[in-house]
């Protein structure tokens, strides 16, 4: 299995496409993070700070590198799927359409142990993806805007202690990873079900914005469906910045979306296994 | 029914048992029994679209059947699934790779999925069909005939008993057409290997395959020795001999042959096989020196008069 997965992984981290994403956030980061430097940083001051300032009294650095790197993650999670379903997209259908399953597959090898191998190699994409924009976010915003406690505003005001961020951050990724593997599961299994990776990206961000509009809309009926989106527990790595943080509510969920995701897999492998390759 | 296990010193290499494959309405392979044994240069024949493609996927195991099994090695593909392809190379139709990637290390992702293919041996497997001085070279650079070799090369590379070759001198240049048949050759030969070969082209089967099928519209027509199913028929035979014109008005004149076509450099007869020496006997009687008399019998007119229509 470790050869098949190293294969993989040449395959896959050898091709223009993989690095995409790696590129468009690395430039856009930077960009964003010099936008606040010269002038956005005040916007910060103007919309969230004056408003607390009328009953608080605030002290220190808090619009910091912490707050942005915790900013930049609650504003890209979003825009994050886009980039890894150009990976998983093409996983199965990108080899169904240059035809290299007709060599793939005629070897002595079986399917479940092929497609286990792209999959494993899916996530490990998908968690360097979410790492790479956490540690670029971070130590960019660090960099520029220093460090300081971390003042989270979200149904009440927390204030962090700079000294325990590390932890929660690196938890907040785990998470994130997480949120990400479910996508980057649900785009593996529509890429398995077409010899064209452009399908199974549209088919991925089509199902991710109606949910996203779902869990949104305050009528009785989503209301019901909500539990049953994946979409409905991408933020529960925000979880890990509320005091005191609610460890049965997160350790529920990330089992909800460990379950998303194996339940995508094994589709995935139970259709793949009798998919006729006529391509 | 095929029995359990199989058997290692088994004559028979490729076995498929009423072979079916049904698409909604439409049957692309129906019933199809055939045999192919060991040393066997095995053709197996038809028109585009016969059937030839799917029966050679199923016996891949890249496309499941409705019914029926395919054995190799006396064991059941359907039982013990892809366990069994583990003495079989293959190039099903155009060979497609990992374009971003070396031919070297496409053949060694391709060819070690089960097990390591030490580097000597792919050096080896791309000296032999030329590409050793491309072995670094992406192979989205390479052109038709050469991803061609690429393929023979990596269904060569693990020293299979039985290689199927879909179609393999497709969209190659005459001395691409000739080195594939010199290797097929070569591998029954000094290899001991079994060939299945798939064509469209009855003479490229008649001039590697010592059996043969012929499959049209998804049934099996005939099966046999080459020898004996393309020994006799009907074929256009083209006469190349000196003073063409009065040699055909000779043909013409003496009867007992059908009319001859004029050629730039002779003349042209559809007759049965079996009567070439005779023609030639009688054109030589008649003082014509005769350059070349060579048969040739496409599928269609083989199909023609093996279906009856």
């Amino acid at each position: 299995m470790g050869r098949l997965v190293w294969f993989e992984a040449i395959k896959t981290f050898t091709k223009l496409r993989t690095y995409i994403g790696f590129l468009a956030f690395g430039v856009l980061v930077p960009l964003v993070v010099a936008g606040l430097r010269m002038g956005g940083q005040r916007a910060f001051e103007r919309n969230l700070l004056a408003p607390l300032e009328q009953d608080f009294i605030i002290g220190g650095n808090v619009l910091n590198g912490w707050f942005f790197g915790f900013f930049f993650l609650g504003a890209l999670w979003v825009h994050v799927p886009i980039v890894l379903t150009l990976v998983a997209g093409d996983q199965i259908a990108g080899e169904g359409n240059a035809g290299t399953f007709r060599f793939l597959l005629t070897r002595a090898v079986s399917r479940n142990r092929i497609i286990t191998a792209k999959f494993l190699v899916t996530l490990l994409y998908t968690a360097l993806m979410v790492l790479f924009i956490g540690i670029l976010t971070l130590g960019l915003s660090l960099a520029v805007f220093g460090g300081g406690d971390l003042l989270v505003v979200k149904r009440g005001i927390v204030v962090l202690p700079e000294a325990a961020l590390p932890v929660h951050f690196l938890m907040a990724w785990g998470l994130a990873i997480l949120s990400m593997f479910v996508v980057s599961a649900l785009c593996f299994l529509f890429s398995a079900f077409t010899d064209n990776s452009i399908g199974p990206i549209v088919a991925t961000m089509a199902v991710i914005i109606i949910s996203l509009i779902i869990i949104t809309l305050p009528f009785e009926l989503f209301q019901a469906i909500r539990p049953w989106l994946f979409v409905n527990y991408f933020d529960t790595w925000q979880k890990v910045f509320a005091d005191p943080v609610p460890w049965d509510e997160i350790a529920r969920n990330v089992w909800i979306l460990l379950g998303f995701t194996a339940l995508f897999f094994s589709v995935t492998l139970a259709w793949f296994n009798r998919k006729d390759i006529l391509s | 029914m095929i029995p359990p296990g199989g058997d290692a010193l088994s004559d028979m290499v490729l076995r498929t048992v009423n072979l079916t494959k049904r698409y909604g309405t439409r049957l692309a392979v129906n019933g199809l029994n055939l045999e192919v044994r060991r040393g066997d240069v095995f053709g197996f024949l038809g028109p585009n679209g016969a059937g030839k493609s799917t029966a050679i996927r199923m016996i891949l195991r890249l496309v499941f059947p409705t019914d029926g099994d395919v054995e190799l090695f006396g064991r059941s593909l359907h039982r013990e699934g892809h366990r069994v392809l583990d003495r079989v190379g293959a190039i099903v139709e155009k060979p497609a790779f990992y374009g971003h990637l070396s031919a070297y290390r496409n053949l060694e992702i391709l060819g070690g999925l089960r097990r390591r293919v030490p580097r000597p041996r792919i050096l080896e497997g791309l000296e032999r069909v030329g590409l050793l001085d491309r072995a670094d070279d992406r192979v989205k650079t390479f052109s038709h005939g050469m991803n061609q070799r690429l393929g023979l090369a990596l269904a060569l590379l693990s020293e299979p008993e039985l290689i199927i070759l879909d179609e393999p001198t497709t969209g190659l240049d005459p001395q691409g057409v000739k080195d594939v048949r010199d290797l097929i050759r070569e591998l029954a030969r000094e290899r001991g290997m079994t060939v299945f070969l798939s064509s469209h082209l009855l003479h490229e089967v008649e001039m590697t395959a010592t059996r043969m099928a012929v499959i049209h519209q998804g049934l099996l027509r005939v099966e046999g020795a080459v020898r004996e199913l393309l020994g006799g028929g009907e074929a256009v035979v083209t006469v190349r001999i000196d003073r063409p014109e009065e040699a055909a008005r000779h043909i013409e004149d003496r009867g007992g042959y059908p009319s001859p076509e004029r050629r730039d450099d002779g003349f042209t007869l559809k007759m049965d096989l079996r009567r070439v020496p005779d023609l030639n006997r009688d054109l030589v009687q008649a003082g014509f020196q005769v350059e070349a008399l060579i048969p040739e019998r496409s599928l269609e007119t083989y199909f023609l008069n093996l279906v009856g229509d």
